[in-house]
């Protein structure tokens, strides 16, 4: 793998089995009454969050005190930033604490290209999502999920995604989690569609590695994942749609849309849900979708990430055989 | 008064000849010239332009002298073989009356590195809704004949029509930057295939192609002329095709980086390529080209907008738009059009120096080089192969996309009405 994690598409095929496998270790912890391993003791990594985020900041956090580290969590808010200091004065500081990682969230588009580019700081970079570019651990839990779900935990190990469809919805436009999915997913060997209205689908689309559609139902009967995509409603005041109401009624997902689906196909969404709009508390609270299932795989993805950038080099993976547990026999020899 | 004897000069990329220097005037051009006491330079051969005159050049000054002043602005003017420049009127304040105008015309002079004619804004404040004085401008001692918002559009339809009436009655002309401000709202780069990716906001090609045909109709309803600044796509040049075709009073201006760079260059995320108009595609470029050297295109300007090094140093977004441009012009063109056969020496003289000083009505410059003219001259080694190095500019920015790359072309010597301001390439 690369130093950074800063795009999918830095990832090869070999990358990504690499992390979901990584990451089937790392679940494995989840059933244990001490859920921590030591890979990462001594190690400190700054979470660093110009933008609010809930989900993915508890996510890393999660992920990185379960791997040891000491953590330290950077708000914009109330910090230096908001008395005018700049991305390049905030990574020198850390840099000169000596940090071992960033995870950094920020609305500009590519600020982690640039913290990890321009010598600010010499460390490994992770992108927790940046403006409408890139969000490359949450394609890898979703593909993790996917992964789960279609092939199995263990049957998955070693495995891509070869075959699957996967269909997208939403505000393609201003999503970065669509953007790192279908690199992703397309480097995983699956097939993507995204379907949009024409409005929230981005002018150059055409080069990605995907199918695009407007047609919701027609994309459904074909598919053995729908990803559902956030849809901000201040949206509707930049006229990319009439009103909530058609929006939801061309591309919200309810429960006879999901009959539609074959019946092994899963319902996901990165979350927060907007109910009642893009998806119906029906189909929400079904079995078939996977929401809560994605916030518990990014915590162990994660850690994968964490992982293999700071802790290990090799595959954390063993076989099940193995009479010691798998995870901790290989984290503990760092 | 002083004398100089330039010795075998390929003029205008021509013959090879001397041209003699005497006061502030060309006294002679011919073969085998001399004269008695005249301070010599050896051309051996370079090539003889007139003074190079640029339509669009920000100097910062006043408000912004971190980023650049009239003096080091017109310093880096003559190191790249200006021996005019027009200043654009977003400064702080911005010029958009007879005393800011004058300010900046008087610094011109006081400094002498080259003249400088003031741009007036055409609405109060940039802000689009009340015209400037446009007249105090134009009877002030700075003369403004051009009339800008620079940075910003006049989106406004009946203030632009406004405009290009009133400047009629002292042939004054409107420089449009053409951008429709709706189709670029969040906008940080050429929207296509290369935004999509960047997840960059899309600045569509057809928010400069609506305004600029919009303009046109208008300049020709009003039978007024109109001129465009920084044309940076192929559907524009369509439009100053069509428009020159249907007898419109339009000229236009690309600038050097327009016909170099593209947006694929953005891919590094390095704000030293965030500019606006924003950098287009390849087929963009290649028709910025072609507009130029079959004359949709009038002229080649600069747009010079030097920024200090934190305002570049930064995340895309917060970084400021522009790039510094005098004294790296010329060799983007000898690379972009002489190099590749589009245009001779004579042509880039022409949209390099004639044309805009044309358009801009800068009388004394802009003349041909022969007996009795201004001696507004600019040498150039189009031999000489260097790697550019902001280091040595004489700009108070370093804000180069050609930091450690290798471009043809250097000007030597820089002469304002006789007197050397840039004599083998260090400034006098």
């Amino acid at each position: 793998m690369k130093r950074h994690l800063i795009s999918a598409a830095d990832l090869t095929r070999d990358d990504a089995v690499l992390v979901l496998d990584t990451a089937e270790e790392m679940a494995r912890l989840a059933d244990r009454p001490i859920k921590k391993l030591p890979t990462l003791r001594g190690r400190t990594i700054c979470n660093l969050f110009f933008e609010d985020s809930t989900r993915t900041r508890i996510s890393f956090e999660a992920a990185e005190k379960r791997l040891s580290a000491d953590v330290i969590n950077f708000s914009a808010k109330g910090s230096s930033v908001s008395k005018g200091e700049s991305l390049k004065d905030t990574a020198q500081t850390l840099a000169a604490m000596g940090v071992d990682a960033v995870v950094i969230r920020h609305s500009a588009s590519g600020a982690p290209y640039r913290l990890a580019n321009s010598g600010w700081i010499d460390a490994p970079v992770i992108n927790a999502g940046d403006g409408t570019h890139q969000h490359p651990t949450q394609a890898l839990l979703d593909a993790f999920t996917l992964r789960r779900r279609l092939i199995g935990h263990e049957a998955g190990i070693g495995q891509d995604l070869s075959g699957k469809r996967i269909t997208i919805v939403g505000d393609v436009l201003h999503s970065r989690v669509a953007r790192s999915n279908v690199d992703l997913l397309h480097t995983l060997g699956a097939e993507v569609t995204l379907v949009a209205p024409p409005t929230l689908v981005p002018v150059g689309v055409g080069n990605w590695p995907c199918e695009v559609s407007y047609d919701l139902d027609s994309a459904l009967a074909k598919c053995d994942a729908v990803m559902m995509l956030r849809v901000q409603r201040e949206r509707m005041n930049a006229a990319f749609f009439p009103t909530e109401r058609e929006y939801s009624r061309r591309y919200g997902l309810d429960a006879q849309r999901m009959a539609k689906l074959p019946e092994h196909a899963v319902v996901m969404h990165p979350g927060p849900m907007v109910r009642g709009m893009e998806i119906t508390a029906e189909v929400a609270d079904s079995p078939r979708c996977t929401v809560v299932e994605q916030v518990a795989n990014g915590v162990f993805t994660r850690m994968a990430v964490l992982y293999l950038l700071l802790g290990g080099n090799e595959p954390a993976v063993t076989q099940p055989s193995s009479p010691s547990s798998p995870s901790s026999s290989r984290t503990e020899e760092k | 008064m002083s004398k100089t004897l330039i010795r075998g000069a390929k003029v205008l990329g021509g013959e090879v000849q001397d041209v003699l220097v005497d006061g502030e005037t060309i006294a002679e051009v011919g073969t085998g010239l001399s004269a008695e006491g005249a301070t010599v330079v050896e051309a051996d051969g370079q090539i003889l332009l007139p003074g190079l005159v640029d339509l669009h050049t920000h100097l910062r000054e006043p408000g912004r002298e971190d980023s650049e002043t009239v003096l080091t602005g017109t310093r880096a003017a003559a190191s790249g073989g200006y021996t005019a420049v027009f200043a654009m009127a977003n400064t702080f304040p911005v010029a958009d009356t007879a005393g800011v105008v004058e300010q900046v015309w008087r610094l011109g002079r006081e400094h002498g590195y080259c003249d400088v004619q003031p741009i007036g804004a055409v609405t109060v404040g940039l802000e689009g809704r009340k015209l400037a004085e446009l007249g105090a401008m134009h009877e002030s001692a700075a003369g403004v004949t051009v009339f800008s918002d620079d940075g910003k559009c006049v989106d406004d339809a009946v203030i632009m029509r406004r405009a290009l009436e009133y400047v009629k009655a002292f042939g004054g002309v409107v420089a449009q930057h053409a951008q429709e401000p709706r189709l670029t709202e969040g906008a940080q780069m050429n929207e296509g295939v290369v935004s999509a990716e960047l997840g960059l906001g899309g600045w569509p090609a057809v928010a400069e192609e609506s305004i600029i045909a919009r303009d046109v109709l208008l300049a020709e309803h009003v039978g007024s002329r109109v001129h465009i600044c920084h044309l940076s796509t192929a559907g524009s040049v369509e439009i100053v095709r069509w428009a020159k075709s249907r007898g419109i009073d339009v000229t236009a201006e690309v600038t050097p980086h327009h016909l170099l760079l593209t947006d694929e260059m953005v891919r590094t995320y390095n704000p030293v390529y965030k500019v606006n108009p924003p950098l287009r595609t390849e087929r963009d470029v290649m028709a910025l080209r072609e507009a130029l050297a079959d004359g949709t295109i009038d002229i080649v300007a600069t747009d010079h907008a030097p920024h200090p090094h934190e305002d570049k140093d930064c995340e895309w977004a917060a970084a400021a738009m522009g790039m510094v441009g005098l004294e790296t012009a010329l060799s983007v063109v000898q690379h972009t059009m002489v190099d590749t056969g589009l245009l001779d020496w004579a042509a880039v003289a022409d949209r390099m120096s004639f044309a805009p000083a044309r358009i801009g009505s800068a009388t004394g410059h802009g003349r041909p080089v022969s007996a009795g003219e201004p001696a507004n001259l600019t040498l150039v080694d189009p031999a000489y192969r260097g790697t550019v190095d902001p280091a040595g500019f004489a700009s108070r920015s370093r804000n180069t996309p050609y930091e450690g790359r290798e471009l043809p072309g250097r000007v030597t010597h820089t002469f304002l009405r006789g007197r050397a301001t840039l004599m083998d390439g260090k400034l006098a």
